[in-house]
């Protein structure tokens, strides 16, 4: 039996509509990137273009904050996504149909990455339409440096897709949802610090490094859904870890 | 090969050979061998922990068996034959595990999506239909009551019209209302033929539905039709109650034509081991009468799936003493 895409497809559209009724999604999905896009927009408005090393650390700060947003948001999605549905009881019902765990966890991880690329990308929008539109020339013209829209725009996708692997990774070996979410929460955070790192020139930053740092992270992403898989045992899943 | 019950289709939708399953050092099953034909409800009894559940997860797949075989609608159990499998059958799980966010119609669509079918509206109206649950599909799972959970779940079970319905312990919890519809509804797909192999520890159940049973306690002690087993575990007996006990039983019974041995449980109450009851219960209303007895009844003693049951697992713990 082949990869199938309708199977994925029902897992994601089944996912979509489950986020769209669960307070609790709906809340992970806007408070968080509320806050830090507040967070941003605070640092936006408070800089002075006094200095050039301060202005740059000040940019490097919001784009860092912009980073949180699809770092933050599906690690809190995924790590509920395998043992969330086992403590409901609905992992069952959906293993015995002819779905493969790679079709499961691909419906799982596009459920996540589509939402947070929606809303780390409107935020950024905003970001940049805010700062065209109010900020002082100097710091509109130090954002729209070719290489933090660069930045922007690579690593939003790049972190989530991290983020949700280990968020899915973590919760199929997982017994208990709120462990699993801290867990995931921090497991996130490893490529956002390098980012955080190259943010703050502690690292040089180039475009050729961050272009080889998304690379790696690309390859990463590629296989992490493969590392996942292996994690997802069916039967351990249905066993509890007796088998 | 086995033939169904009905002698449909020549080949068994389930054969099981020897199949054991272990989790380390305990033992969930072991060495069970059956058959199912097609079109044929079998019944797999047993205590809580027998194996039961544990027997369906594997032939759902969800498990792998530790050593044996087994052919599920004709596919050979394997791992790589999971799907292909998965894809011919379906299982009711004790739990319905339905998305509770969603309604009933967005439920059974994820599953039709799930399974590939094609004409996704019309599958989920016709599994509805068979359940009664038609005006209810826009409702939220989460405002459903227990028992229309599970026709929910029964719906969902028949969606891809499976060659073998797995069916776990399904009134399970319901009150006797719910549970009775859910037992029509499974009459009735036995009158159409589907093939269910019904997990239960209600006896009564399994002896209203299931033309064959089979009593599990992590080995398979008994299989066979309900009237079957009865007969193998039971020696055939008239039960006799009179106003008053007799003075002298043993004059009474004691020589009769057809009469191998009596017992005499309370006063007043007999039970004559007999080779024939209706040969045997005209000499023995003779012999009462003869006696000056006045008789309050003679019939045929009726052992139900109950009483089998009981003496097995009886038996059984008795063995592993």
């Amino acid at each position: 039996m082949t990869f199938s895409w309708t199977r994925v497809g029902a897992i994601l559209r089944k996912e979509l509509r489950d986020y769209r009724r669960n307070r609790f999604v709906i809340f992970s999905m806007s408070a968080l990137p509320l806050l830090f896009i507040v967070l941003t927009m605070i640092q936006l408005f408070t800089i002075k273009v006094s200095s050039s090393p301060r202005l740059n650390d000040r940019i490097g700060i919001s784009m860092l904050y912009l980073l949180i947003i699809p770092t933050m948001v599906p690690s809190a999605l995924t790590a509920y996504s395998v043992v969330g549905e086992r403590e409901q009881g609905t992992l069952e019902p959906v293993l015995i149909t002819p779905i493969r765990r790679e079709e499961f966890l691909v419906g799982k991880a596009l459920a996540a990455f589509a939402p947070t690329l929606v809303i780390a990308y409107t935020l950024f929008g905003v970001f940049l339409g805010a700062a065209e539109l109010f900020a002082q020339p100097a710091v509109v013209s130090a954002i729209f440096e070719r290489s933090h829209v660069l930045v922007q725009l690579l690593y939003t996708p790049l972190l989530a897709g991290w983020s949700i692997w280990m968020g899915i990774g973590i919760s199929a070996r997982s017994t208990d949802v709120r462990a699993a979410q801290q867990l995931a929460v921090f497991a996130s955070l490893p490529p956002l610090g390098l980012v955080a790192l190259l943010s703050f020139n502690v690292i040089p930053a180039s475009v050729g490094l961050a272009l080889g740092l998304a690379a790696g992270l690309l390859v990463v992403d590629g296989f992490g859904w493969r590392a996942v898989a292996a994690l997802f045992d069916r039967e351990r899943l249905i066993t509890g870890g007796r088998a | 090969m086995a033939t169904g019950p009905h002698g449909s289709q020549p080949d068994a939708a389930l054969v099981v050979e020897h199949l054991t399953k272990r989790f380390g050092e305990r033992t969930a099953y072991e060495d069970v061998s059956f058959e199912v034909g097609y079109g044929e409800v079998f019944g797999f009894l047993g205590p809580n922990g027998a194996g039961k559940t544990t027997m369906v997860r594997t032939l759902g797949t969800l498990l792998a068996p530790t050593s044996g075989s087994a052919r599920i609608a004709g596919i050979p159990l394997a791992f790589e034959t999971g799907a292909a499998i998965r894809g011919r059958i379906s299982i009711m799980p004790e739990s319905p595990g339905l998305y509770l966010r969603l309604t009933v119609e967005e439920n059974l669509e994820c599953f039709a999506g799930l399974y590939e079918l094609r004409d996704v509206r019309e599958r989920v109206a016709t599994a509805l239909r068979a359940v009664n649950l038609t005006d209810r599909a826009r409702d939220p799972c989460g405002s459903l009551s227990k028992g229309l959970r599970q026709r929910v779940a029964l719906a969902r079970a028949l969606l891809n019209d499976p060659a073998v319905l797995f069916l776990d312990e399904p009134t399970s919890g319901l009150d006797p209302v719910a549970a009775r519809d859910v037992h029509a509804l499974i009459g009735g797909l036995r009158d159409r033929g589907v093939t269910i192999f019904l997990t239960t520890h209600r006896l009564e159940e399994a002896e209203r539905l299931c033309h064959r049973v089979a009593i599990l306690n992590t080995t398979l002690l008994l299989i066979g039709r309900p009237d079957e087993l009865r007969e193998r575990l039971f020696t055939q007996a008239l039960d006799v109650r009179t106003r008053t006990p007799l003075p002298d039983p043993g004059g009474v019974f004691a020589g009769l034509a057809g009469v191998s041995g009596w017992e005499q449980p309370t006063p007043g109450s007999y039970v004559l081991h007999v080779a024939d009851p209706d040969a045997a219960a005209p000499a023995v209303a003779r012999a009462l009468v003869g006696a000056g007895a006045d008789i309050l009844s003679i019939v045929e003693s009726v052992h139900s799936l109950e009483d089998v049951y009981l003496q097995l697992v009886a038996e059984d713990a008795e063995a592993q003493r």
